[in-house]
């Protein structure tokens, strides 16, 4: 692998790399397997499973083609069909689109970031298995007859409980939630990953583009992702009790789905793009053979498309009826994101021209994705334009649109990317024939299976409609349709096989086999558990162009931590702007809890849609229990606060530096949480715009005693956490454990006389919207509680042990922030439910 | 529009073959838009292929920023701007909204029918029908369109764009005819299995061919005179 550094021994050198694989090592057989929490491992696994459920969803529409490809014709039935066009969609977006790119990441990004590992190996071996176990959930509707047959956008009311009876919607919407605890984890350990566990050296100006792309596509899910999760909540929570937030009857607007759910849904196209736009970002300066042009510009538009996102999602809701002036916003909003993106196709024409192109198989699925996505992205602006929008909404044009997207913004960058980081899995390099001509069958067969139906639609082929007339003359383009698809299918499981393959039969490589500049390309094949034995420095946007020593370097165990103390994995973390060392944080080895923890999970979410909500709630105390022990053993009482990272440079360990990992996770946690709060909030406020009466005739307004009397006692819970924190910061022991337990009661007791101020005026949450959307705010806010309230509980525990301590405050830090943010959630809370309605 | 004579656009279902002046608006922009995107999309990929196949001219670009600001912020306004200024100015033409209108039809949606009732201009219900909706020929008509059950779409492809038809809410439409059938109109919305079936015809007569229509299709019960939805 590399030679004995002259500062080391050569025995100690083998010594310090065989403690090196051995700690960061999976364990041998199925238990190894089960526990194992190192990002590659879990990065490969997301990109395995999304493959598996991208031919499942596949094959789904292979069915759809031929159903669609004369007409009158009966391959399914009308039922088969709603279901398979359901599920196609769904599997897609949740189970292939988002994960694969997860996966992407997960796998990538320590190693361009040069760091070892993710500051959470445990969150994300638990993210992969809901992701695994909700893709089950999702399916295992097949066996029960009761598949999810509504439309992947579900809407209200033909999901409803009236319209869809069975537990067809149920299997979609407690599945696709699981699945996405999955990418709203991903979120969290790639913000936390980005920002502050970057080799030194690396500041802003020089992370890799990739890596900016998943930054910003993290954010975009920390706020994206929530208003569907909320929305998933809030339907199943009306099928399942008969709240009333969608029916019309009972004072709901089916329009708030619509809204909650594009979102969702408009930000989640970029985040879906945005990641592989930063593939393409990587791929295309190895292959022009210099830097990219425009680093900054593309990081800018970026991030203005992260923003302009969230601006888009009425454009889906053109044909709702929205007033025109508002809607023309929105159209100038859509067609608005065509210059950032602009900006980013002509940055990397830029750099192919300046520099010396060299057309390897990476480069041409680059080829084919700029064919394909520039058209999907001008068709993109002919929607967003609102006469025309009004036309070819929901026909088959947008069918064509979506796909040209979607396969040309996420598939053929992902394919190029595939091809371009298989050398660091395989150690070998791609074959150069059998993944051409896989090319050019996706190539042809998708453009001659998606061009035409641009022209379906506009002779009047409604999307979904599982079969059409002949009058309507759109057979014979169905038929190429069809006959196209099957080629590109052909392609798509040539590419796999011809993947697998490599792994196999494929030419030998050496390291960095395209020449590439960024950090990944500095790890010797086979890739060791561990990355890199001692952390790499940079100086440069390519730090392998600037200086290819640092390969050899990184790959020696004489540099930063390149010696195993204790037996645990560490970490180097930097300074999130100026990518100074900043501490050394241990993080976990193998474990079972995040297996564990996601089946409880699995047996609750069982329980619940099998209606057997007592047995699902007492499945929340293995689950608690998982969850606490997985706390428990986040730290130690003896771990070290100061660590030598090298022989003279001395760093604080994660339990007492203040950008702790831990903390930043808590920062990113609570601003998805906040969204989630931010989406309930709009719902109120949104149902009140459309009601005629707020509240409404026989709901009151309540007596102002109770309600002040459970802000007093809020009040009194946040006093006994400030205490609480300050005794802990002063060893004050007894106190400390005092203050935290009377925070817990106070908690509790809050929730308690909470509940009887709103039962005495709303009566029952079925009564109507209004009661539905205010005892929703309160119980959503009353979960925060009782969780503050069990970390109070734990905190009293950790204090008692010695665990949580004037030196080791990390565990206190996060309990008293989570707690302020409950009671400032609870006051925003308060003041809607009990303030808004005597002034509406 | 000449392209709209092919053939292969017309079709009882064609937005490209426009029977009244909103479907031909819309027609009219497709094709400009058609013509710009295919423009430049020919431009992108004929960089791309510059950059990527230059021969023997190893020369790189002499200042590569200029082709990030020129194709990324100045090239996209333009475009954009012209298509604003196009849609605004067939906006009108589009909506309807300048015209007078004498003829009102409130249209419900149901799992799996249109329900058509027909008021004159005192707003009183003079005909009904089913599945079948009668319209006079080069006379607006304003649709008034809910919906009974689900979310529905009202959509005339050869007349002009769609409108949901959703439980609770009135959503209006004006669309004009102003050639014979066949125009047949169909649901755009997933409403359930049959969807795909959810169909009506669209009769246009001359004036007075649509009032004898009307007279003809008197409401059953004379109750149906309710207030407007």
């Amino acid at each position: 692998m590399s030679t004995a550094p002259a500062s080391l021994d050569a025995g100690v050198h083998e010594a310090r790399l065989r403690e090196l694989d051995e700690v960061w090592g999976t364990k041998p057989g199925l238990r190894g397997q089960l526990t194992a929490v190192n990002h590659t491992t879990v990065g490969l696994r997301f990109i395995v499973t999304g493959f598996a459920f991208m031919l499942v969803g596949g094959l789904l529409s292979m069915f759809i083609r031929l159903q669609l490809a004369w007409f009158d014709s009966e391959v399914l039935d009308p039922q088969r069909y709603a279901e398979f066009v359901t599920m196609h969609g769904t599997t897609m977006m949740f189970l292939f689109a988002v994960p694969i790119m997860e996966g992407f990441a997960i796998y990538l990004i320590p190693k361009m970031l040069g760091a070892r590992d993710l500051p959470f190996p445990r969150l994300s071996a638990f993210g992969y298995w809901c992701y695994l176990f909700g893709g089950l959930f999702l399916y295992s509707s097949f066996l029960f007859d009761a598949v999810p047959d509504a439309g992947w956008f579900m809407y209200v009311p033909l999901s409803d409980a009236t319209w869809s009876p069975g537990l067809n919607a149920d299997f979609w919407l407690i599945g696709v939630t699981f699945a996405e605890v999955a990418a709203v984890v991903a979120a969290v350990e790639m913000i936390v990953a980005i920002l502050i566990t970057r080799a030194p050296g690396m500041d802003l100006r020089r992370i890799p583009l990739f890596a900016w792309a998943m930054l910003v596509t993290a954010f975009m899910i920390a706020f994206g992702f929530p208003p569907l999760i909320l929305a998933s909540i809030l339907l199943e929570i009306q099928r399942a009790f008969d709240f009333a937030f969608f029916e019309v009857a009972r004072g709901g607007d089916p329009l708030l789905w619509q809204h909650l759910f594009w979102l969702f849904g408009h930000p989640e196209v970029y985040i879906i793009f945005l990641p592989a736009a930063g593939v393409v970002s990587m791929i295309i300066p190895t292959f022009a053979r210099r830097p990219i042009v425009g680093y900054s510009w593309i990081v800018l538009a970026q991030v203005a498309v992260g923003f302009l996102s969230f601006g888009l999602w009425v454009h889906h809701m053109f044909a709702v009826g929205i007033p025109l002036l508002a809607l023309a916003l929105f159209s100038a909003a859509s067609m608005a994101v065509a210059i950032p993106m602009g900006i980013q196709v002509f940055a990397w024409i830029a750099t192919l021209w300046s520099g010396r192109p060299w057309l390897r198989v990476p480069m041409l699925y680059l080829v084919g994705f700029f064919f394909v996505f520039v058209l999907g992205g001008l068709t993109g602006v002919m929607l967003a334009m609102m006469p025309f929008n009004w036309q070819v909404h929901d026909t088959h044009f947008v069918v064509a649109h979506l796909h040209y997207v979607l396969i040309g913004g996420l598939m053929f960058p992902l394919f190029a990317g595939l091809y371009y980081w298989l050398p660091l899995a395989s150690g070998r390099t791609p074959s150069e024939t059998l993944s051409r001509t896989a090319f050019w069958l996706v190539f042809i067969g998708f453009n001659l299976a998606f061009l035409p139906m641009h022209l379906t639609g506009m002779l009047g082929m409604p999307r979904r409609v599982y079969t059409y007339s002949e009058e309507m003359g759109v057979h014979w383009l169905n038929l190429l349709s069809t006959a196209a698809g099957f080629v590109l299918a052909i392609g798509i499981v040539a590419i796999l096989v011809d993947v697998a393959l490599s792994f196999r039969h494929g030419p030998r490589t050496a390291r960095n086999p395209w020449n590439g500049g960024t950090l990944e390309w500095a790890i010797p094949f086979p890739v060791p558990l561990y990355n890199f034995a001692s952390v790499p420095v940079v100086g440069d946007r390519d730090p392998l162009w600037q200086r290819p020593e640092i390969a050899d370097a990184s790959a020696r165990a004489d540099g930063m931590l390149g010696e195993v103390r204790d037996g645990q994995r560490e970490i180097l973390c930097t300074g999130l702007l100026s990518g100074e060392p900043e501490q050394v944080v241990r993080i976990s080895n193998s474990t079972w809890l995040p297996l564990l923890a996601a089946l409880s999970l699995a047996a609750l979410l069982t329980c619940f849609i099998a209606k057997a909500y007592a047995v699902a709630a007492v499945m929340l105390v293995p689950l608690l229990g998982l969850l606490g022990a997985w706390a428990w053993t986040s730290g130690h009482r003896h771990a070290p606060t100061h660590l030598d990272v090298t022989a003279d440079l001395r760093l604080p360990t994660q339990y007492a530096a203040r950008n702790a990992p831990g903390w930043w996770a808590l920062v990113v946690s609570l601003l998805i949480d906040g969204s989630l709060f931010a989406s309930l909030v709009f719902s109120y406020f949104y149902l009140w715009l459309g009601a005629d009466a707020w509240p409404p005739a026989g709901i009151a307004t309540g007596s102002w005693g109770p309600q002040l009397l459970a802000l007093g006692v809020l009040g009194v819970a946040a006093g006994a956490v400030q205490f609480a924190m300050r005794a802990v910061r002063r060893d004050a022991r007894a106190t400390a454990i005092t203050a935290w337990l009377l925070a817990a009661v106070a908690g509790l007791a809050f929730v308690a006389v909470h509940g009887w101020a709103l039962w005495v005026p709303v009566g029952p949450p079925q009564a109507h919207a209004y009661a539905s959307v205010v005892w929703t705010l309160a119980g959503f806010h009353a979960v925060h509680v009782l969780v503050a309230v069990l970390f109070a509980t734990f905190l009293a525990a950790r204090v008692h042990r010695g665990y949580a301590s004037a030196a080791r405050p990390l565990d206190a830090r996060v309990a008293a922030g989570l707690w302020r943010y409950t009671v400032g959630q609870g006051l925003v809370a308060w003041a809607v439910v009990h303030l808004f309605p005597r002034f509406a | 529009m000449l392209a709209c004579t092919l053939a292969a656009c017309s079709g009882p279902f064609s937005t490209l073959d426009p029977a009244g002046p909103a479907a031909e608006a819309i027609a009219r922009t497709w094709w400009l838009m058609f013509a710009g995107a295919g423009l430049i999309w020919l431009l992108v990929m004929a960089l791309v292929l510059w950059a990527l196949h230059r021969g023997h001219d190893t020369r790189a670009l002499a200042h590569p920023h200029r082709l990030i600001v020129g194709g990324g912020l100045v090239l996209p306004p333009l475009v954009l701007a012209a298509l604003l200024v196009h849609g605004t100015l067939s906006s009108d033409r589009i909506t309807g909204s300048g015209e007078p209108v004498a003829d009102r039809v409130d249209v419900t949606a149901a799992r799996w029918q249109w329900r058509f009732r027909y008021r004159d201009a005192d707003g009183r219900v003079v005909a009904e029908s089913v599945d079948e909706l009668a319209l006079p020929r080069g006379r607006t008509v304003e649709f008034r369109i809910t919906s009974a059950d689900v979310i529905h779409s009202f959509w005339i492809p050869r007349l002009g764009g769609k409108i949901d038809a959703i439980p609770g809410r009135v959503n209006r439409l004006r669309l004009r005819a102003d050639e014979d059938g066949p125009m047949p109109g169909q649901c755009a919305e997933y409403c359930g299995l049959e969807h795909a079936h959810m169909r009506f015809e669209v009769q246009v007569r001359d004036a007075a061919a649509h009032a004898a229509w009307l007279a003809a299709n008197r409401p059953v019960a004379p109750a149906a005179t309710g207030a407007a939805p």
